[in-house]
């Protein structure tokens, strides 16, 4: 939006007060010179609304350091899986990728959220999974996880775990198969290679049971440094519990990510867990319960996604208590192993509920009823 | 060091002009005086084409209690009263002025009213008389705030000297350099009101200002001078009675509803001015700086004088310069007319360049919940942004809108650089509009009844 100032573009001669007629006002126009002076190349006028300066951070700056803190989670995933993790990643963005740019708005690869979504996707899935399904569940996740939503900022669920709960009831096998640790990082596992609908045959592929399936089937627990340096079997990004927090505690130090998600989460679950160990013993304790699984990645990257989590700090709170307690529930009495996806997904769905519920009071409105009483 | 909840910590920058010493600018040849300077009805000329008016002499009649007079800033010949550009945007009657070169300039001896044997009833007049009104930006003609209704009971005096907008320095030279003044001001608005104490708050980014302030404090006054947190927007009347005295203005009501009154202490050395040497109201600390601006300063300049007349005193812009700001970067209203004047509630004359308004392109919004947490009346600037897009006005009214200062807190953090002050404004004129149809409309259906 620019407007230029009449008696900037031309008149610049005049001396002040001397006749003006440009605009035909007769002898005494508003601005006989330039602003800048008689003899100076007079700068264009811009208008804009207020506030005429602005907070450097950006949308787009948001989401890029987010994919920064990512990478060296991404590292080492590779490290514990091998080029495999590397691989998978790369399909699941590249098919986020390619959907955000097919049918996104124009431009909107640049805000980096179509990154974000892609790289989470990956870092949920199993180093086997065969290419083509993390390719599948990165379009997804954009398509219809995102943009059929109306895009940026409109999803009701967080695109990256829609992406994983589309490929865990499509694909059950391959999402539940956890390939043992790579001997070496440039390790790629042959199910990865598997072509399009075609079932992989039994290749032969070492599986080894994740710390929850442990813990659930077959009532085994793991070392806990094990868990929280990340060589044990799980998902790409679910070993590496305290890389994730170191990055998750740069993120909350930007002011990029509402700390008060992952703590409540985090808090929920030790504090349920550790009830539920006292009464029952057999029940796993609290450090097993927040160290194992994809409660770190999930409580840190996925259920602070801005879009699809509350606006308000107390909504926050409710927001990561309810995860916490849901995942508890989910991995104890559930079917399933892990519940961290389904726990953030349905409270995605009450986002608006309790965005609703905890809205502030507005300046002066708890005074005025104090004062009608 | 008392402080308001929320609010948004913008860069002060007003290093260019802190240390400036006020100066003097010399009268320019033409001056454009708008009869609307203030909020409440504009004033009624007093002058016409052809007329001589001496330095001081009125020109501009109050219209009504809610209402301002005018003054001439410069003697002179009245060129014409007609439509001119108003810094606002639009066009308003206003006298314009051929300043006459070879005048003195001297004031019309005036007599000087003695304040101690006016009641306060007669001080009230004689500061609409003198055209005195808020010179913090929203001009709200300074006499009423001294004739609260009957059952108001008002104890303290609060002056505002936060100057929280960032770049001006116009009400921090005043306190530095005319500390007595604000004093003195004081002294007469305690008569009026009949209070017996007063409260200087100051952001504590103007040590000096408090230093002077407090060396000078008359010892028979209970004036208290506090240091207020560095947060903006710390000068709004709201926020200044919550830092300072923890009081808590209700909903749609005003500072009198919690027995304040709120004064900038720019308006206060004002009003000391009607009793020290009779001035009207006819000229003003005018803060010009910014990046494109070539010699900032802290200027005082007669009321009228044309923003193109200041900035070539300042030395003219710089080439990159692209935008002119009346008032702080905040709140102020940017100019496509230098043509334009300064008026009284002029604070300052800001020129920014591109580097300094540079924005990126506006996206989604993607609730990060930022401007919530800005919101200094804590509302949600979010969902008011959703529903003004989508014109659901009356759900905005219901989730407060009227209570919004268009501050631009939630502007200045949103990351998705959504111009959310500008929608609200938007809906706030287009709510008043739609209830005065309504009002319209309701009384011609009576009428038609009837």
């Amino acid at each position: 939006m620019g407007a230029e100032g009449p008696g900037s573009g031309g008149g610049r001669e005049k001396l002040r007060g001397e006749p003006e007629s440009r605009r035909g006002a007769g002898e005494i126009g508003p601005s006989g010179q330039g602003a800048g002076g008689a003899d100076r190349e007079t700068p264009r006028l811009h208008l804009a609304p207020s506030p005429h300066i602005h907070t450097p951070d950006s949308t787009a700056r948001i989401m890029w350091t987010v994919v920064a803190t990512l990478v060296p989670i991404i590292a080492a995933s590779t490290w514990f899986f091998g080029l495999s993790a590397l691989l998978v990643i790369a399909f699941a963005t590249l098919g986020a990728l390619l959907v955000e740019r097919g049918f996104g708005e124009r431009g909107s690869l640049g805000d980096g959220s179509a990154v974000i979504t892609g790289l989470l996707l990956g870092l949920t899935l199993p180093a086997g999974i065969p290419l083509w399904m993390a390719f599948l569940g990165g379009a997804f996740a954009i398509g219809f996880g995102k943009l059929i939503f109306g895009g940026l900022g409109q999803n009701i669920f967080n695109p990256a775990l829609l992406g994983r709960a589309f490929l865990q009831a499509a694909f059950p096998t391959a999402l539940t198969t956890w390939p043992a640790l790579a001997e070496r990082w440039t390790h790629v596992y042959a199910s990865n290679l598997a072509l399009p609908l075609l079932s992989p045959g039994k290749v032969d592929v070492v599986t080894m049971a994740t710390p929850l399936g442990l813990m659930k089937f077959e009532h085994q627990g793991t070392d806990l440094l094990k868990l929280a340096i990340g060589n044990t079997g799980g998902s790409l990004g679910e070993t590496a519990g305290l890389l994730i927090l170191v990055c998750g505690a740069y993120l909350a130090w930007k002011n990029y990510l509402n700390w008060r998600i992952p703590v409540a989460i985090f808090a929920a679950v030790a504090l349920s867990s550790a009830v539920l160990h006292a009464v029952k013993p057999s029940l796993p304790g609290a450090p097993f319960m927040l160290l194992s699984g994809g409660l770190v990645l999930g409580a840190v990257y996925m259920a602070t996604d801005m879009v699809t989590s509350p606006v308000t700090n107390r909504g926050s709170w409710i927001f990561g208590v309810g995860v916490g307690l849901i995942t508890v529930v989910i991995r104890l009495w559930g079917g399933l192993a892990e519940g961290v996806m389904y726990a953030i997904l349905f409270m995605n769905a009450l986002v608006p509920f309790i965005d609703q519920a905890t809205r502030p009071a507005a300046f002066g409105t708890r005074a005025a009823r104090k004062e009608v009483a | 060091m008392g402080t308001f909840h929320h609010g948004v910590h913008p860069p002060e920058l007003k290093g260019l002009t802190a240390g400036l010493p006020i100066r003097r600018m010399p009268f320019p040849e033409l001056l454009a005086l708008p009869m609307r300077q203030h909020a409440g009805a504009p004033a009624r000329p007093l002058v016409k084409r052809g007329d001589r008016v001496e330095r001081g002499d009125k020109i501009g009649q109050a219209e009504g209690f809610i209402s301002s007079s005018v003054h001439a800033s410069a003697a002179g010949t009245v060129k014409d009263v007609r439509l001119w550009p108003h810094p606002d945007g639009s066009m308003a009657e206003t006298v314009v002025i051929e300043v006459d070169p070879i005048s003195p300039q001297g004031l019309r001896p005036r007599l000087v009213p003695e304040w101690e044997g006016l009641s306060p009833r007669e001080v009230v007049e004689a500061i609409q008389d003198a055209g005195v009104v808020g010179l913090g930006g929203a001009a709200f003609p300074a006499h009423v705030k001294l004739a609260p209704p009957a059952d108001a009971s008002v104890d303290v005096i609060v002056a505002n000297g936060a100057e929280c907008e960032p770049y001006l320095t116009s009400d921090h030279r005043t306190m530095v350099e005319y500390p007595e003044r604000v004093h003195f001001g004081l002294r007469i608005m305690m008569h009026a009101l009949g209070v017996e104490r007063a409260i200087i708050g100051v952001e504590s980014n103007k040590p000096d200002a408090i230093e002077a302030l407090r060396s000078t404090v008359p010892p028979d006054l209970d004036i208290q001078v506090q240091g207020l947190r560095v947060k903006y927007p710390q000068g709004a009347e709201k926020m200044m009675l919550e830092s300072l005295l923890g009081r808590r203005v209700p909903s749609g009501k005003l500072p009198m509803h919690v027995g304040a009154v709120v004064q900038n202490v720019g308006s206060i050395a004002a009003i000391a001015e009607v009793f020290e040497t009779g001035y009207p109201l006819i000229e003003r600390i005018v803060t010009v700086t910014g990046p494109g601006i070539r010699r900032p300063a802290n200027l005082i300049v007669p009321v009228g004088t044309r923003i193109a007349d200041v900035l070539e005193f300042c030395g003219g812009m710089t080439q990159d310069a692209e935008r002119i700001v009346l008032g702080g970067p905040m709140m102020g209203n940017a100019q496509p007319e230098p043509g334009a004047p300064v008026l009284k509630g002029t604070t300052g004359i800001v020129v920014l360049t591109g580097e300094a308004i540079a924005r990126s392109r506006e996206l989604a919004c993607i609730r990060c919940g930022r401007c919530l947490e800005a919101c200094p009346v804590f509302l949600d600037p979010a969902d008011l942004g959703r529903l003004a897009r989508a014109g659901r006005y009356d759900e905005m009214l219901d989730m407060h809108l009227s209570d919004c200062m268009l501050c631009g807190s939630c502007s200045y953090v949103c990351p998705s650089h959504i111009s959310l002050s500008q929608m609200f404004g938007l809906a706030k004129a287009m709510t008043r509009k739609l209830e005065r149809r309504r009002k319209e409309a309701e009384q011609a259906a009576t009428g038609a009844a009837a």
